[in-house]
């Protein structure tokens, strides 16, 4: 089983150095495009490889690009999402650490390929031991002449810079990173127009993650075929998945796109823990809608976890057990996006509280029968096209998933006025 | 006022963006790094320095977690209260440090040592719970932990 993006990872989780990375075939794709490949022509090899946003949403990654006008005048912007904050995600932080130079890699020949001279890294603050880890590999690629005036003799010039952010979820929406970088309020733009034509400071912008970033280099080394054969499914490529919660061994791995969550959960976390059942988990994310029992089978590609009636989105699972309480888990999650809201359109800075509050009676046992309604009515009045980004109806997923498939557990907090689960909690 | 080195280094992020107010969040950041918060004294003067009116620099401070627009203690607390590190204990790592130290989230120690603040997620999931202590990570936390884990700061 091929694992292009940790394979080279050190045991002792150390970055790998510049000399070490380059041992391991690192910077060959910079080479190798920079020596005789278009940027057209690397673009059209990413698009044949049908990659797919890592971030969450799972857009098709050539076709992005290709919205970036090509012989638009200087400057244009690439920027690598490294703002991971979606609750219970843990994945980018792995390769933010341990192989900076696969990032940067991937940012060069991304950068090359829309014609951007400019690009940065936006990290988010808390990752401290990845900001040394990228900080050094950024001085180490502009000695050895990967970053800068003239890369490698081929006319092509690129500067990186590390941005560390202060601390909003909101920033991880591509054009509230914009709006962020640019020094204001991380609040969300309308589109369009789209980043590709006017992003950071008016200029055509490209905001891909950290994952995607990293896995174009193999596209471009192995080609768009060897990446189509990594999955298991149609999907193509590998995927770092994690799963955290009450399982036996919590960790992320880099597998096949495709593996079902039950291999996830069983033969990678070691399973639940001794004592405690599955009941359902958050697939990617705290945005995702709930997966329960009967969904252990499916395969974890964008598609399949969409037919299923959630999001792949950052293939981080977040496992709920039978000894937790699913009406705490969700209120929990309603907490952090209410506190997390920008403000910037009501529906969002205002129902968010009001749901977290709900929750919050319910799960004291102050709840009526009627709050369900309630809860109900929200997951439609701050549902998809209601607000003014995908904030809120992202918070709204695991809500009207948790009323469907753990509807006994709010009926009964409210016939009992208690928590019958407060004793289990952790 | 700001220091000399101040300036030095805000002049260093505003020659990385095309437009001077884009560094105000690196300014803000570069002063707060030095005076463990951004006071209103501190806030007018960077924004002086910045060429923005103060209301303007401080809808950015304001809405950023990690800008303190109160004072803070000498270690700052963040501790971890998304999804994972509430199912894997959270709770009960909070009540501990919360009796120990003798404050409530969002509060400063008498002593000014320490305050403690709710963070989401620290994106650590698989070892959780976890919280920050300055840039101190720590993972797999438990209770029997706490004491020698505070004792690094005294």
């Amino acid at each position: 089983m091929e694992k292009p993006l940790t394979q080279h990872i050190r045991q002792d989780q150390r970055p790998l150095t510049l000399k070490e990375y380059e041992k391991t075939g690192g910077y060959e794709a910079v080479r190798k495009v920079l020596k005789g490949i278009s940027p057209q022509g690397v673009q059209d090899i990413v698009k044949e490889s049908n990659l797919k946003g890592r971030g969450g949403a799972g857009f098709p990654t050539g076709m992005k690009w290709s919205f970036v006008p090509l012989n638009a005048p200087k400057p244009k912007y690439l920027i690598a999402n490294a703002d991971e904050m979606e609750p219970g995600t843990f994945k980018d932080r792995i390769l933010l650490e341990c192989t900076p130079h696969q990032l940067i890699e991937g940012m060069i020949v991304s950068a090359y390929a829309i014609q951007a001279n400019i690009s940065y890294v936006y990290l988010r603050w808390a990752y401290k031991t990845a900001a040394v880890a990228i900080t050094q590999a950024i001085q180490e690629a502009y000695e050895a002449g990967y970053l800068g005036k003239n890369i490698l003799g081929s006319g092509f010039d690129l500067d990186m810079h590390l941005h560390t952010g202060v601390g909003r979820y909101m920033c991880g929406e591509e054009t509230a990173l914009l709006n962020s970088l640019e020094g204001k309020r991380a609040t969300p733009r309308a589109k369009p127009p789209f980043p590709q034509i006017s992003g950071l400071f008016g200029r055509p912008t490209i905001v891909n993650n950290v994952e995607t970033l990293c896995n174009i280099p193999h596209i471009i080394v192995k080609g768009a075929s060897w990446f189509k054969d990594l999955s298991l499914t149609n999907d193509p490529g590998t995927k770092l998945y994690g799963v955290s919660g009450k399982v036996k061994k919590p960790g992320a791995w880099e597998l096949p796109m495709g593996v079902t969550m039950r291999e996830l959960i069983e033969e990678h976390a070691g399973g639940m823990q001794d004592g405690l059942k599955f009941r359902g988990a958050l697939p990617g994310g705290a945005s995702t809608d709930f997966l329960v029992e009967e969904h252990l089978d499916i395969k974890m590609d964008y598609p399949s976890v969409a037919a299923a009636g959630s999001r792949l989105g950052t293939g981080t699972l977040v496992v709920l057990d039978d000894k937790t309480c699913p009406v705490g888990f969700v209120k929990n999650l309603e907490h952090f996006f209410a506190q997390e809201s920008c403000g910037f359109c009501t529906p969002c800075r205002e129902g968010l509280p009001w749901v977290e509050k709900i929750l919050g009676s319910i799960d004291e046992g102050k709840g009526r029968l009627e709050d369900l309604d309630l809860l109900h009515e929200h997951t439609y009045n701050l549902g998809p096209g209601k607000t003014f980004c995908a904030f809120a109806p992202g918070a709204m997923e695991p809500l009207q998933s948790a009323l469907k498939y753990f509807k006994k557990d709010f009926e009964q907090h409210i016939h009992e006025q208690r928590c019958p689960y407060h004793n289990g909690r952790a | 006022m700001l220091t000399a080195e101040e300036k030095h280094k805000i002049d260093e992020a505003i020659h990385h963006v095309p437009i001077r107010k884009a560094a105000g969040i690196e300014a803000l950041k570069i002063v707060q790094q030095n005076r463990r918060w951004i006071s209103d004294e501190s806030l007018q003067d960077v924004a002086d320095y910045m060429k923005m009116t103060t209301e303007e620099l401080d809808s950015v401070a304001t809405f950023y977690n990690l800008l303190f627009r109160r004072p803070v203690g000498r270690h700052v607390i963040l501790i971890c209260d998304s999804i994972s590190c509430w199912v894997m204990g959270y709770e009960t790592i909070l009540q501990n440090l919360t009796q120990r130290l003798g404050i409530k989230l969002g509060e400063t120690t008498a002593d000014g040592r320490y305050t403690l603040l709710p963070n989401c997620c620290l994106g650590t999931c698989d070892r959780a719970p976890a919280f920050m202590i300055d840039n101190d990570l720590y993972r797999n936390v438990t209770t029997e932990q706490l004491d020698g884990i505070l004792k690094k700061y005294e």
